[in-house]
């Protein structure tokens, strides 16, 4: 397949499910600046746009910074609008290879988007945030039931994937260094949708060392950083099959596959007390593993070269 | 009580539904007669629904850089079998004439030592491509794909406006208005018998992979687009994912040792048919712009090694030229011995220093159109133009003769449109798309209709602010006696009495025995969740259980 569609399906996996995540971890956030009494706002603002990736000064940091960069933000990938946006964008050059459907429910999404950013300024974001929910689950259900199993779906749950890995660690990092201003291991779980999963499974009380060894090493919840690992790892495993005519005996073939082993397997062989011991660090690597991976597999599938330039010959 | 055509005007031009008021002209009949009863108010909340369609789907027109739903007009256009087979045959007539001519132009050019056209007319268009010479395409085919623009005078003949043999556009609006028409107005497709235009694709395939170099086995086709913002870009992408290949951008493509290939996720793979949407001017910055950042360099040098095949052919251009179409009736005597069965407009070359005179004398009374303009650019319509317009464009037309040709006004034909909840008419043209695959001149069996929204309006691009219409052949009835054809093999074929008499039921799952369950539980219930299960056997069984889960946990919160 073309590296252009390949790149934007990679693409479009990851910055639907930023959407996704980003709303669930802004939903709790806003919830908890309700109904926690005792909460200092501005330092959980301040801490949340640190975590982000966005950070701002202490004094500015409040609610309202925090929606207007992380949710309605039209330009940058990393606010739910714009990531959608630009979902949208990649989904318009990869027409021909997307099913109409999963077209037509970006487009449908970010048609919408102004309507919804009205009614969020108007009755408060969280009517957004399950409409981002639903759409970005619509994306991938549609891509579940409507896309071969070929490398565009490969592409699409590589994107879906890393980018699961990165936001995890992130909303576990916000517990591990925010001190006091943190939230609560609960407000942590539910923001990765991973609460009730978590009651299920150890049925009773939050507790910090299970809660952050569920996030981080449960095999069984798909957004545990494990097993989105594992997924990431199984597609690189399949892309390498299909376009490496010889086969390598030695190790793998791929950067990208080596970069996402090596942190699969360091969460799988070391002992939970030992990734508990070093979380922050664990953290940041995994954070850093991301971005490593994802350039890698750029340089090996996508390798975009600038537009060529034809110079004719001067004329002596 | 008002039926939805009562007060429809009909005025000195031909109207499409209507011989005279109330009087539905044959193949309109059907149509009139499901249309009549219907109020405004419904007409006008099913177009509504059609226009959120197209939104939803994003079939969009990038018209000065924004998104537009391409507007689709609710009111079907039909054509009767009779017209629709003069049309077909006048069309295919026409493209094989040009075929000829334009191998004539880049090769030995028989018409020019013959006098039927002056070279000098070849050699002064700024389309015909000295790079394009002698490049002999692998079936001979330069015009893959055609669209003859056709409107129809005050008398109901259809004559012909323009030809383009480039890159015409509009086809992927004929396939996605049938297709929400459809979904729309389904009561109407049932009573009528429309030949379909959902074969298109599969035709156009069909076309380019029988122009492939000849010794290639199976054919790799891409569509070549400018990209997402390009106006027509939502045409390519469809007519790529219909087609099943790859939508490329030039920017993907890669031509070396005179092999163009394309950059996959797999290394470089082979590429033999380009169909491509971009312009000459930008299509290979070796030969044309060298600015050009959307084109492939050497294309055309591969394509004149025979590696590679270009459609529609490079250097087209010179033959749908606004001068050349004054004599497209000459080259059908010329080159195919037959009459035209469609006329041209009337046209008048400005070749003459007579006619260059009598023209700016009667300029108030003519259409000049500059004749390498597209999309309705340029066009100065005399009788509607105020005297500024005229006097520029006098100007212009004495600088450079060359430049333009005058025709006499054609009162283009209306056809009922829907504006704002009211049936009016509006003007209409017709473009027929014609798919050559070497063998055949196939026409796509209907064809974009663009209609001119504002009242009386003459120009119909959607550039210009036009909208458009599902086109409707009617279909012959079958024959009685149908060839006798060969049995196709790859075919399976089955009737109703292949089906089994008794197909097994669906499986129905575990017996849902909540009901007695349910009585019980609310008994049960302590007095903090009887209201809500009272509440919740209002809805059902299933409902009422996680209610009362939610109730045992309070508000779900605990705090670690």
């Amino acid at each position: 397949m073309l590296s252009r569609i390949a790149e934007s399906l990679f693409w479009i996996g990851r910055y639907v499910e930023r959407a996704d995540d980003t709303a669930r971890i802004l939903d709790v956030h806003t919830q908890r600046l309700v109904e926690d009494p005792w909460i200092d706002e501005r330092r959980a603002c301040h801490v949340l746009l640190a975590l982000m990736g966005t950070p701002c000064a202490l004094e500015e940091a409040d609610t309202e910074r925090v929606l207007s960069t992380l949710a309605f933000d039209r330009v940058a990938p990393s606010s739910i609008v714009g990531a959608l946006s630009a979902a949208r964008e990649n989904a318009r050059g990869a027409r021909e290879v997307l099913s109409a459907e999963i077209w037509e429910s970006l487009n449908v999404t970010h048609n919408a988007l102004p309507q919804q950013r009205t009614m969020a300024r108007r009755y408060g974001p969280h009517s957004l945030f399950r409409f981002v929910r639903e759409r970005s689950a619509m994306v991938f259900g549609l891509a579940d039931a409507t896309m071969s199993r070929d490398e565009s779906w490969l592409f699409l749950i590589l994107g879906r994937s890393l980018e699961r890995v990165d936001m995890t660690s992130r909303m576990l990092s916000t517990r591990v260094m925010a001190g006091d201003a943190a939230p609560s291991w609960t407000l942590v779980l539910r923001s990765t949708g991973a609460y009730e999963p978590y009651l299920r499974t150890y049925r009773g009380a939050v507790n910090s060392s299970r809660a952050a060894e569920f996030l981080l090493l449960d095999r069984l919840f798909p957004r545990s950083v494990f097993a989105s690992l594992e997924q990431a790892e199984g597609c690189l495993a399949e892309l390498e099959r299909a376009n490496v005519r010889v086969g390598t005996r030695v190790g793998v073939a791929g950067e990208a596959h080596r970069i996402v082993g090596r942190a699969r397997t360091m969460l799988e062989f070391m002992g939970t007390d030992e990734v508990l011991a070093q979380l922050p660090a664990r953290l940041d690597e995994l954070q850093r593993t991301c971005s490593l991976a994802s350039e890698a597999v750029t340089r090996r599938f996508f390798t975009e070269e600038a537009p060529q330039v034809w110079v004719p010959e001067g004329v002596a | 009580m008002a039926d939805l055509f009562d007060g429809y005007p009909l005025g000195g031009t031909w109207d499409e539904m209507f011989s005279a008021p109330s009087q539905p002209r044959g193949p309109y009949a059907g149509l009139f007669a499901s249309l009549q009863p219907m109020a405004g108010e419904e007409l006008a909340a099913r177009a509504d629904v059609l226009s959120q369609t197209y939104r939803d789907a994003g079939v969009t027109f990038a018209h000065a850089g924004e998104e537009q739903p391409f507007p689709l007009d609710i009111v079907p256009r039909v054509i009767g079998a009779d017209e629709w087979s003069l049309i077909e045959e006048g069309v295919a007539q026409r493209v094989h004439a040009l075929e000829a001519f334009l191998a004539d132009v880049y090769g030995a050019g028989l018409c020019f030592s013959d006098r039927i056209v002056p070279r000098s007319v070849i050699t002064t268009s700024a389309h015909f491509h000295r790079a394009a010479h002698g490049l002999v395409p692998p079936n001979g085919v330069r015009v893959h794909v055609s669209g003859i623009d056709l409107v129809r005078d005050e008398a109901g003949d259809f004559r012909v406006l323009e030809d383009n043999l480039r890159s015409p556009s509009g086809v992927s609006y004929v396939i996605t208005n049938r297709a929400a028409m459809s979904q729309v107005l389904p009561e109407l497709f049932s009573d009528h018998r429309i030949q379909p235009v959902s074969e298109y694709p599969a035709r156009l395939l069909a076309a380019l992979k029988a122009a492939a170099p000849s010794a290639v086995a199976d054919p790799t086709v891409v569509v070549l687009t400018p990209g997402v913002y390009n106006s027509a870009y939502f045409e390519h992408a469809l007519l790529a994912r219909q087609m099943g290949v790859e939508l490329v951008e030039g920017r993907d493509l890669v031509c070396s040792g005179g092999q163009v290939s394309m950059r996959t996720t797999d290394g470089q793979q082979r590429v033999d048919v380009i169909y491509r949407r971009i312009d000459d001017d930008f299509l290979d910055p070796v030969h044309f712009r060298s600015d050009s950042v959307i084109g492939c360099a050497g294309v055309v040098n591969a394509a004149r090694a025979g590696r590679v095949t270009i459609a529609n052919a490079v250097g087209n251009g010179v033959a749908d030229d606004k001068l050349i179409y004054t004599w497209v009736p000459d080259l059908i005597r010329y080159y195919l011995g037959e009459e035209p069965v469609l006329d041209n407009a009337d046209t008048y070359r400005l070749d003459t220093p007579d006619t260059t005179e009598w023209v700016l004398a009667s300029l108030d009374q003519l259409v000049l159109k500059p004749v390498d303009g597209s999309g309705g650019k340029g066009i100065v319509i005399g009788p509607r133009a105020d005297e500024r317009t005229l006097e520029e464009l006098a100007v212009k037309v004495r600088a450079a003769p060359r430049d333009w040709i005058a025709q006499k006004p054609i009162g283009l034909s209306t056809s009922p449109t829907l504006i704002n909840g009211r049936i009016a008419p509006r003007h209409v043209d017709l473009r027929p798309f014609a798919v050559n695959d070497g063998d055949k001149v196939w026409v796509l069996p209907g064809g974009l209709t663009r209609v001119a929204l504002p009242e009386g309006e003459l120009v119909v691009n959607s550039s210009q602010g036009g909208g458009s219409k599902d086109t409707w052949v009617i279909s012959r009835p079958r024959p009685t006696s149908e060839p006798e054809q060969a049995p196709d093999l790859t075919r399976i074929e089955f009737t109703t009495a292949d089906l089994p008499a008794d197909p097994p039921a669906q499986d129905p799952g575990p017996a849902n025995d909540n009901a007695i369950a349910q009585g019980q539980q609310q008994q049960q219930a302590g007095p903090g969740a009887a209201t809500m299960a009272i509440v919740a056997s209002v809805i059902d069984a299933a409902a009422c259980l996680s209610a009362r889960q939610d109730g045992h946990c309070g508000g779900g919160e605990v705090p670690c």
